[in-house]
């Protein structure tokens, strides 16, 4: 299945050139930690996951189309 | 320490003994106790019963890291409530190094008269500049002070916007390079120190005491081991240096909460032409600077300097809310743009995040079209010209509201809502509602658990636990807001429990204390009751801790949701303490 994978601050590397988002095809029922390892992120690399805007983690379960949003630890105010 | 009186009635200075009960407080446990003993809540803020206090927190001008924020005190114009408002800058660390614990600024000199207030190490003296200085902008005063008194003067100063007593209107503090990027910005204190008169403070700590200090050698180690976990947290010393705060509008956006349009939408789609990695490739390749201290000492350096395309000095202290809101609020998505609003409004001196809520009121209202730059870029002008079109977008989002006939103003208290939706961010909806100082952002940070996974997470969409989340945070930053130190060292002491006791150990070695942990929350929960009576005193009800109604009858996409917090459930969150 597809999802549409977004990576944001430092991981935006791990992006093609140029490109904001990317369509990445996963096994069905795949995970963001399977999603975040096809990705070459950092195993031990604390995250901040977005699933179609709702909170979601490593554990999060994907569904075909999902909009996945993957930040490092970042913040502001 | 002592604590000094500026009188502008009869232009006269005093020297005061710290009083019992001020001694244990710093900041803004400090400035808001000495407002609600000594200032009429019914007075006009603009009058001569009102009152201007600034304070360096507990720990400025110490080696503790990132401690060198300033608490300004007053009724605000805007509100009509109490107010803190906080600043980085050099000014708090070189009051701390004078052992000033406060200056109060009251009555109020002949209408016309314009002073500067110099502070150094022989007391504080005035000097009459009705001739000078008026009319200019910060830039230009803070340029023309230092050119006279030396690069390593701190000048805090008002704009045009301050000498015509707007409400909207800022206290500039500068930066160590001497520019006024960094503001005391909400609620108008802007404007109470242009009705005191003041146009300028100066201050020299050349040959200074040294901050109050008990216990030099336990205070070194509380504050190294401090450092540490500031630089040990990923986002403290990772991610506010690398991009500063501008990065959250990407996480904002993908979460749905990133107010656009005036609040219609909570995804923008210009979000990545504005977004912090955008904003720190341009640093990059302009030569600014991606990592940039507010202050000496600041270890998590949030600040940038953003060069134009020419690749020459233009802003700095370019932060996430004022992105969002002349750029996704107002859907401009030229950050070249954004970069000179945020520039005229230093230098005007103006609050940013009042001005971006503004602007998005003024477009709604049909002034100026939504997406039009150059429209909002002269609406700022206007305000330094003092125009009447000018003074009405200096009063604030509230004020223009009304001039212009919109009832879509999202306001708390008067007070522009920031950066975040309380609809889709909900624990930061009940901080807008509730907070002493009105719709405030920083009073109880809750996007750390709704959207950064910083302190546990809190789902932001649902109304689970976000009362209790607001609270606890409002308590723990009247506290830290107390201390000097960024609120943003709060991201570490919400993560690593060591971080608090290590902050309880500095205070206890600076100042022969005994506090203990509880002692930190009390501290808190006693500012907000100092606050709230205040405001009590001042008319204010219940009925104010609400959010316009729009928020409760209109659903904001993606999420479609609506806030649904009642107003009981709202009440709860003072419900122990008043
Ligand atoms: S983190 Fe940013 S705002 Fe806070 S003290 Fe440092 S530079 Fe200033």
């Amino acid at each position: 299945m597809k999802v549409t994978v977004k990576l944001f601050a430092t991981l935006k590397e791990l992006m093609p050139e140029g490109q904001n988002q990317m369509t990445v095809e996963v096994e069905d029922e795949a995970t963001v930690d399977d999603l975040a390892l096809q990705l070459d992120i950092p195993e031990e690399k604390d995250l901040i996951v977005k699933v179609n805007g709702r909170h979601g983690s490593r554990n999060t379960v994907l569904e075909a189309g999902d909009r996945v949003g993957i930040f490092p630890p970042v913040g502001g105010g | 320490m002592k604590i000094y009186r500026v009188n502008m009635t009869e232009g006269k200075v005093s020297e005061e003994e710290v009083k019992e009960e001020y001694a244990a407080l710093g900041g803004r446990g400090l400035t808001s106790q000495i407002i609600a003993d000594e200032v009429d809540p019914n007075c006009n803020p603009i009058g001569e019963k009102n009152k201007l206090v600034i304070a360096p927190g507990l720990l400025s001008g110490t080696m503790a890291p990132s401690s060198g924020r300033l608490s300004v005190g007053t009724k605000s114009p805007l509100t009509e409530g109490i107010k803190e408002s906080n600043a980085g800058g050099t000014a708090a660390q070189k009051l701390g190094k004078l052992q000033i614990k406060a200056i109060i600024i009251e009555g109020q000199p002949e209408e016309g008269q314009f002073y500067v207030l110099k502070v150094n190490k022989d007391g504080l003296a005035l000097e009459d500049v009705s001739d000078d200085l008026m009319g200019q902008g910060n830039y230009e005063v803070m340029e023309s002070i230092q050119g006279q008194l030396g690069e390593d003067v701190c000048v805090m100063s008002i704009g045009q916007a301050g000498e015509y007593k707007l409400q909207a209107a800022s206290i500039a503090v500068s930066d160590p390079e001497g520019h006024p990027t960094r503001h005391c910005g909400r609620g108008g204190t802007g404007a109470v120190m242009g009705a005191k008169g003041i146009k300028a403070i100066v201050i020299d700590d050349d040959g200074a005491p040294g901050p109050y200090m008990d216990n030099r050698d336990e205070f070194i180690e509380a504050a190294r081991d401090f450092t540490q976990s500031l630089l040990n947290h990923p986002v403290c010393g990772e991610g506010l240096p690398a991009y500063g705060t501008a990065v959250l509008i990407n996480i904002l956006n993908e979460s749905g909460g990133l107010p656009t349009k005036n609040f219609r939408k909570g995804r923008f789609e210009g979000a990545d032409k504005i977004s912090g990695e955008e904003v720190a490739d341009i640093i990059k390749e302009r030569s600014g600077k991606n990592t940039h201290g507010c202050h000496p000492g600041c270890v998590m350096q949030c600040s940038q300097v953003y060069n134009d395309k020419d690749g020459d000095y233009l802003t700095a202290g370019f932060e996430y809310e004022t992105i969002w809101g002349f750029g996704a609020n107002a859907e401009v998505d030229d950050i070249d743009a954004i970069a000179q609003m945020d520039r005229i409004c230093d230098d005007i001196g103006v609050d940013t995040i009042e001005m971006a809520v503004t602007i998005g009121v003024a477009m709604e209202a049909g002034v100026i079209e939504f997406g039009d730059p150059e429209g909002a870029i002269d609406l700022l002008k206007e305000i330094g010209k003092g125009t009447p079109l000018g003074r009405i977008i200096g009063n604030g989002a509230g004020f223009t509201g009304k001039a212009f006939g919109t009832d879509r103003v999202p306001v708390v208290k008067n007070q522009g809502i920031p950066a975040y939706d309380p609809r889709a961010v909900k624990g930061q909806g009940v901080t807008y509602a509730t907070s002493t100082m009105g719709a405030d952002h920083t009073a109880g940070y809750a996007v750390t658990s709704n959207i950064l996974d910083i302190g546990g997470t809190v789902d932001p969409l649902s109304k689970e636990g976000q009362v209790d989340l607001s609270r606890d945070l409002q308590v723990a930053t009247a506290s830290v807001d107390s201390t000097g130190l960024c609120v943003f060292a709060a991201f570490a002491i919400l993560d690593n429990d060591k971080a608090l006791p290590q902050v309880v150990d500095m205070l206890n070695a600076q100042y022969g204390l005994e506090l203990e942990l509880g002692d930190v929350f009390d501290l808190g929960k006693s500012i907000l009751k100092t606050e709230r009576d205040f405001n009590k005193r001042a008319g204010f009800t219940n009925a104010d801790d609400r959010l316009p109604k729009f928020f409760e009858e209109e659903a904001v996409p993606p999420h479609n949701v609506k806030f649904d917090i009642t107003g009981e459930e709202l009440d709860e969150v003072y419900g122990e303490l008043d």
